[in-house]
């Protein structure tokens, strides 16, 4: 006994407790693996990351509200549909965004910056007039609600395993995409050598249009599956957008392993504190303890070896 | 820069009030449309420089209608453009149409205080209608006291403040707060409680309340746990597991904003459903439950003065108005209420003082008494600027609105420095 509390919920507390910050992981690896390949590979610094999630989590909205208003029976597969179509239309969206904008500033990454907290505004104003002010709510399957009881004092939440799952599968895809394929390897020469890859025959800007293209529709994913867990409106992608960014830049930015590993370490870390401490100090030591090691290795957890 | 304004008003009033000294003799000759405003001649209810003309008469209404706020503040604009329509159609405020000017405060407290100021120093509203968060309230005041404004501020809030130049139509924090502990304990036989809000003066102050309430009014009572979270905080599951392991008879919540949405959803995905655990909460009305989702909130309590489903004449016809023109969607939460009444209060104050100076209608406000409330009877505090109010206590239905299952019978007085709960 300690504390007055029994071994038996001591031990459900610790495997529930491990199993939130499986899930904080997750959820963080997802918001953070489209802004892993973006500023990652091209070194885009893309403000707008979180009005692309929400991008998603509109259109998983909006196939939401049409199966229950059109297609009632089958409802139980509107969120797959959506994830589907919340994947192309932010990718779509982002390769028009790059076209019009980004392929302007690729010599200016401050700029870049400061076009795409534009971009970000514009975004949410256009959130705002379409969809109102206010909140959606995203009704989901039911299957996909609730939680399974493992023991009386143990429960799973349904939504934290598919947000493991997309993020595991999602992962597995980039990995693949960049370190696997054809396509990967071009995105990795013009990264490491943008005028030797130009002179072999790549063509770099439709390499650039696709990856950017990417970024933004693993944020579309990303979004649409928050829906399950967080809220939707117009202002919402401004709630992901520090996380991203910290996770990105703590991992070392050009590297996936470092992304997966921060992610880890970071949401291990506020889980563990917000437990023990309250949830404001345990965001603030999380802060202050990334803050101290960027000081001390400011490249991140990981670097990537470039001959530069 | 700030100083600005006052010089230039003196001269400015001058001319306005010999200006309007001499529109309003032709002007009451020759319209017997306008009889009312004829026997209230425009010099007379206006010596302040106003911007009163013999049929119109300017307010202003100051929120968010873009940045993060937009999505709660949309509501109380909805509101109050509904009241001034309907007081308009009734023939006005002594006789003068209400002439509205909106102001965006853009979810940013410095915005809010710049266009406080134009609202005041350049447009001479008589009275602003405005502000949601206490931010935004301490961000305006300076500006309202030193222009001398009438504020109408429609926000349940913390507290802790008075102003002669602000009439408080929500509840502040003890009126809320007291009535709703009072109930579970009685009648959940609740003995421990756990507290959670947002991290920022309303949920702090507010908790700090139900803690002393709590410990020292209750018998046998105790909080076994209080945690804030940074506002916009996405994930509970930590927290929520706290709560598993600390068994409170009660949880006490009043987390807001997008982290509401978050924080219901985890609840229900960790398997507490409010049949078994009893949740009570100050900060979610029908207004949060269309982010929430009816099913992640279904049988919590909430604690506030009104809900969308009272069932009194007053508020069947005024939830009909509402839906009329914003829309049969359109949900009504305590705070669209309350912003409700800020035009009405201010039409009554004013024909009661026989004026629009803000002096006469900061003095005149005390007592004031509107029986058509959609809440019921209110009645403006003798003293302190804030409203006499019923609690309510409304359990979340699947569908997103209440069922009221207790009200306190008398009236709560206000009161803004509650002794003993600092």
């Amino acid at each position: 006994m300690i504390g007055g509390y029994s071994f038996g919920d001591l031990g459900a507390i610790m495997a529930m407790q491990g199993f939130a910050g499986l899930i904080l992981f997750s959820v963080f690896l997802l918001m953070a693996l489209g802004l892993a390949v973006i500023f990652g590979q091209m070194g885009v610094i893309n403000m707008a990351h979180g009005e692309f999630m929400i991008l998603g989590a509109y259109v998983t909205y909006l196939v939401s509200s049409a199966f229950s208003a059109w297609a009632p029976g089958a409802f139980a597969i509107s969120f797959i549909v959506g994830i589907v179509l919340a994947f192309f239309a932010a990718g779509a969206t982002g390769m028009l965004v790059e076209w019009a904008l980004i392929r302007h500033l690729y010599k200016r990454p401050l700029d870049t910056l400061l076009a795409t907290w534009g971009l970000s505004l514009i975004m949410q104003q256009i959130f705002r007039s379409i969809f109102g002010a206010r909140e959606v709510g995203v009704d989901l399957p039911d299957w996909m609600m609730g939680s399974i009881s493992a023991t009386p004092s143990i429960d799973i939440p349904i939504n934290g395993i598919i947000v493991m799952v997309l993020s595991v599968l999602i992962t597995a895809g980039v990995y693949f995409l960049i370190f696997r394929s054809g396509w990967g390897k071009q995105v990795r020469a013009v990264m490491g050598n943008r005028a030797m890859a130009s002179a072999v025959g790549i063509d770099t800007e439709r390499v650039d249009r696709y990856t950017f293209g990417l970024g933004c529709a693993i944020a579309g994913v990303a979004g649409s599956a928050f829906t399950m867990i967080g809220s939707t409106s117009p202002t919402a992608g401004q709630l992901y957008i520090v996380d991203t960014f910290l996770v990105v830049v703590f991992g070392g930015a050009a590297s996936l392993a470092g992304t997966i590993a921060s992610a880890f370490t970071i949401s291990q870390a506020r889980s563990t504190l917000e437990f023990f401490l309250s949830g404001s100090m345990a965001q603030v030591l999380v802060l202050l303890a990334v803050v101290v090691i960027l000081m001390i290795r400011p490249q991140g957890l990981f670097v990537l070896k470039v001959r530069r | 820069m700030a100083d600005q304004p006052t010089d230039a008003t003196p001269n400015s009033i001058m001319r306005r009030r010999i200006l309007q000294g001499m529109a309003a003799l032709p002007a009451a000759a020759l319209l017997p449309r306008a009889a009312r405003a004829a026997n209230l001649p425009t010099a007379t209810v206006n010596t302040s420089g106003l911007a009163v003309t013999d049929d119109t008469v300017t307010c202003g209404v100051l929120h968010s209608l873009t940045g993060t706020m937009a999505l709660s503040e949309t509501g109380a604009t909805e509101a109050e453009k509904l009241a001034v329509a309907q007081i308009n159609e009734a023939g006005g405020v002594l006789g003068r149409q209400i002439k509205l000017i909106q102001e965006d405060g853009a979810s940013d407290w410095p915005t809010f205080a710049e266009k406080a100021r134009k609202l005041l120093a350049s447009d001479h509203c008589a009275a602003v209608f405005g502000c949601w968060t206490s931010a935004s309230r301490k961000a305006v005041l300076p500006v309202f006291e030193q222009l001398n404004g009438m504020l109408y501020y429609p926000t349940f809030y913390e507290g802790l403040e008075q102003s002669k130049n602000v009439i408080y139509t929500g509840q502040e924090a003890t009126q809320q707060i007291l009535a709703g502990l009072n109930w579970v304990n009685k009648e959940k036989g609740a003995k421990t409680f756990y507290l959670i809000g947002s991290d920022y003066i309303w949920p702090r102050t507010s908790n700090k309340i139900a803690r002393k309430h709590i410990e020292g009014h209750l018998t046998d009572c105790k909080v076994v746990g209080e945690d804030y979270f940074p506002l916009g905080s996405t994930q509970f599951n930590s927290v929520i597991n706290k709560i598993k392991l600390s068994k409170p008879d009660v949880i006490y919540a009043d987390v807001v904003g997008g982290s509401n949405v978050a924080f219901y959803k985890q609840m229900k995905a960790a398997g507490i459903h409010f049949d078994k655990q009893t949740l009570m909460t100050i900060s979610v009305t029908e207004d949060e439950i269309v982010g929430i989702g009816g099913e992640n909130i279904v049988g919590a309590y909430a604690c506030m003065k009104y809900f969308q489903s009272l069932d009194n004449p007053n508020n069947k016809a005024f939830v009909a108005a509402f839906k009329k023109m914003w829309g049969e969607k359109t949900v009504i939460g305590d705070v669209t209420q309350a912003a409700y009444l800020g035009p009405w209060l201010w039409k009554l104050t004013c024909e009661k003082a026989g004026s629009f100076d803000v002096d006469k209608i900061s003095a005149a406000s005390n007592g004031v008494v509107f029986d058509k409330a959609p809440e019921g009877y209110v009645r403006i505090h003798d003293k302190n600027h804030h409203l006499w109010s019923r609690t309510r206590v409304g359990r979340a239905r699947l569908d997103g609105q209440f069922d009221v299952v207790y009200e306190t019978p008398e009236l709560i007085e206000p009161n803004p420095f509650p002794a003993g709960y600092q």
